[in-house]
């Protein structure tokens, strides 16, 4: 093997300066300007989609937190995305059937409601559930697997099988969950009829205004000091613990956090998608949110939310038409961004404004030589 | 009692499967720290080698000869897959030492074109295979039904474990591999062609894949999925029995293997997933490198 140094090694990304910076927070103020008019151009059915790419960039963002910047890369976050769709769901599906069971409990020959169901009848309860499931859930596994050092692949593997049970638990308890079919048939959202086009609309914004509250919060806490000790986790694990900081809890904290919002991502996209089942935690889609999140360039937080809606809006273009062609499409994508694009869409953008400042400070630097 | 040898007899066959796969992964990723998540698609590879193997012989050979197929159809499969494996790595995988993370995304990403290769060429919906008359019929022993085709599919995977044991630890090539696991850099001064060991052994890894995707051709229907539904068990085989070790490999597989089955037998198939992973967990808290490791004083492993 060739030991040299790698420029496109993720470890060798440098963080100069104030994380994000000026150009960064413009592209993502344009990027919300745009996704904010969206809806005046879109048919209804085309709204549903942008609104469905707000809740998979607020999941990418989380994925960047924990793997573009803290090194931690979780195969398994389809999981956390799930548990918030199916809180969400479950809220909504009591709220359709009203005082009798959901349909497919009555099916399959059930006469009362589970217990963990009772909380989902009450909004704020529901509300608080999406939040507390899927962070409890990521505080269990990331002490279990922080606190003794089980890191890198082992924990990429260990969070993708978390993702197999959770979908061979969720189909295996038909009566429960639904079984693969998952829950659908939702007709009213705190209220308000959820097929109408006014609430469709207060959703999509509402998803919005969580969207750049993500990105805000995310980028204070990486400017904070505590995002350089993050940083420098991802760049020399062992080099922080030995400089006196804790890194596991820094880590479970991080793992914790970045749960939280793929599960309020998950509980989004559920009055858009109109379903959830258990195939959105599937091992494929939750390397798929690694796969938006590499495509825009990881450590840039932009670059999540870039990559979120390019990898999706050419999905949903390229298998509108070719269906067969997407698979191929995105497993070359996979191979070319990383062997070859490692810092993604971003890392392009400003390698060429890079380049273009240097032919700048060339010329000056020939002009002011001739004078 | 004979429940219990029955339930043992199952745990064992599923065992057996999970070592083939996983010894293959357990070897390449102590040699390079490479993680192929495309493993499971060379398992799938083998099987449709099989597949195509069978339908050759009924087309060309005669009737009586057809059993025969069987035997060939392992060592193409073999073969396949350790000539696809050789491309892999020397397109795709020598690319990426140093990286295990992204590893993992670029290998995924080759077993999603290789899936859709094979729904292309073969099409979506399974495939049969026929087993060969002389594997059809069951060993009764003390009322434990074992089927020969699981007994086969055992004694297949003890001679690969023997052949593999003789190419690691009694040839000048098994020293290299273990000369370079243990010191990549040494290993170079010292004059050995880590590359081509590295090109070797991973072909070599997906060769046996290979032969347990021919090995499930008895078991089941043929599916581009098929690699999917082995992977992810096979990982926790390589995570809990420690990497680059092949008595790593087989404890690993005959603890997950047994586990799984004896759950099961109290439980569903559903559940039981859920506790094994819940006990590896708990494992890794005691040891997090697996059982058995590769003993080193380098302090990032």
């Amino acid at each position: 093997m060739k030991i040299k140094f790698n420029p496109f090694d993720s470890s060798s990304i440098p963080v100069l300066g104030k994380h994000g910076g000026r150009v960064k927070n413009t592209a993502f103020a344009v990027t919300i300007i745009i996704i904010a008019v969206l809806p005046l151009f879109l048919s209804p059915f085309r709204l549903n989609l942008a609104g469905k790419y707000i809740s998979f960039a607020i999941a990418a963002l989380s994925i960047d937190l924990i793997w573009g910047y803290t090194g931690i890369l979780s195969l398994g976050h389809g999981v956390f995305f799930g548990l918030g769709g199916y809180a969400m769901g479950m809220y909504l599906k009591l709220a359709a059937s009203g005082s009798s069971l959901p349909d497919f409990m009555s099916w399959s020959g059930r006469t009362t409601l589970p217990w963990f169901w009772m909380p989902f009848d009450h909004p704020a309860a529901a509300v608080f559930l999406i939040m507390f499931i899927p962070t409890a859930l990521a505080f269990l596994l990331g002490i279990l697997t922080f606190t003794n050092r089980i890191k890198g692949v082992y924990f990429s593997i260990l969070s993708q099988a978390l993702a197999l049970v959770f979908v061979t638990l969720f189909i295996g308890m038909q009566q429960y969950t639904g079984g693969t079919n998952g829950l659908t048939d939702f007709s009213r959202i705190f209220g308000a009829p959820i097929a109408a086009m006014k609430t469709k609309y207060i959703i999509y914004y509402i998803a919005l205004v969580i969207l750049i509250f993500t990105y805000i919060l995310f980028s204070s806490i990486l400017n904070s000091k505590c995002g350089r000790v993050l940083i420098a986790i991802r760049d020399g694990e062992n080099r922080t613990r030995f400089s006196g900081y804790q890194v596991s809890n820094y880590k479970t904290f991080v793992y914790c956090l970045s749960a939280l919002f793929t599960g309020i991502a998950g509980a989004l996209f559920v009055p858009f998608c109109g379903i959830i089942s258990p195939a959105e935690m599937s091992i494929s889609n939750s390397i798929d949110m690694v796969i938006w999140v590499a495509v825009g360039g990881r450590g840039t937080l932009i670059g999540a939310v870039i990559g979120a809606f390019l990898v999706n809006l050419s999905k949903t273009l390229i298998s509108e038409r070719f269906p067969q062609i997407w698979s191929y499409f995105i497993g070359l994508l996979y191979v070319v961004i990383v062997l070859f694009l490692p810092k993604g869409v971003v890392g392009i953008v400003s390698d060429i404004r890079r380049g273009i400042s240097r032919v700048k400070q060339k010329k000056y630097r020939n002009s002011t030589a001739a004078v | 009692m004979s429940a219990i040898c029955t339930v043992l007899f199952n745990g064992i066959s599923v065992s057996s499967i999970l070592l083939l796969a996983a010894l293959g992964l357990s070897i390449t990723f102590g040699l390079m720290r490479v993680i192929n998540m495309a493993h499971g698609e060379y398992i799938m590879i083998g099987a449709y080698t099989t597949y195509i193997v069978q339908n050759i012989f009924i087309a060309v050979a005669p009737q009586s000869a057809f059993d025969w197929y069987f035997p060939v159809a392992v060592i193409a499969s073999f073969l396949t897959a350790f000539f696809l494996g050789f491309i892999l790595e020397v397109l795709v995988i020598r690319q990426l030492y140093g990286r295990e993370t992204d590893s993992l995304l670029a290998t995924w990403g080759v077993s999603l074109v290789l899936q859709q290769a094979a729904r292309s060429i073969f099409g979506a919906p399974n495939v049969n295979v026929a087993a060969p008359s002389f594997l059809n019929g069951n060993l009764t022993v003390s009322g434990v039904v074992m089927t020969y085709k699981r007994l086969f599919i055992i004694g297949l995977v003890i001679f690969c474990l023997v052949c593999m044991y003789l190419l690691l630890y009694h040839t000048s090539y098994g020293k290299k591999v273990r000369a370079v696991m243990q010191n990549r850099s040494m290993s170079q001064c010292l004059g050995i062609r880590t590359d081509m060991i590295d090109s070797y052994t991973f072909a070599l890894g997906s060769g046996l894949a290979g032969i347990a995707g021919s090995a499930l051709c008895l078991l089941g229907s043929v599916g581009p999925t098929l690699g999917q539904n082995y992977i992810i068990d096979t990982f926790m085989v390589v995570v809990l029995g420690g990497v680059g070790k092949l008595v790593g490999a087989v404890a690993g597989a005959l603890l997950i293997g047994l586990s799984s089955t004896i759950i099961e037998f109290g439980t569903t198939a559903s559940i039981a997933k859920a506790v094994v992973l819940f006990l590896v967990i708990l494992f890794l808290q005691k040891k997090p490198q697996g059982l058995f490791t590769i003993h080193s004083r380098a302090l990032d492993e």
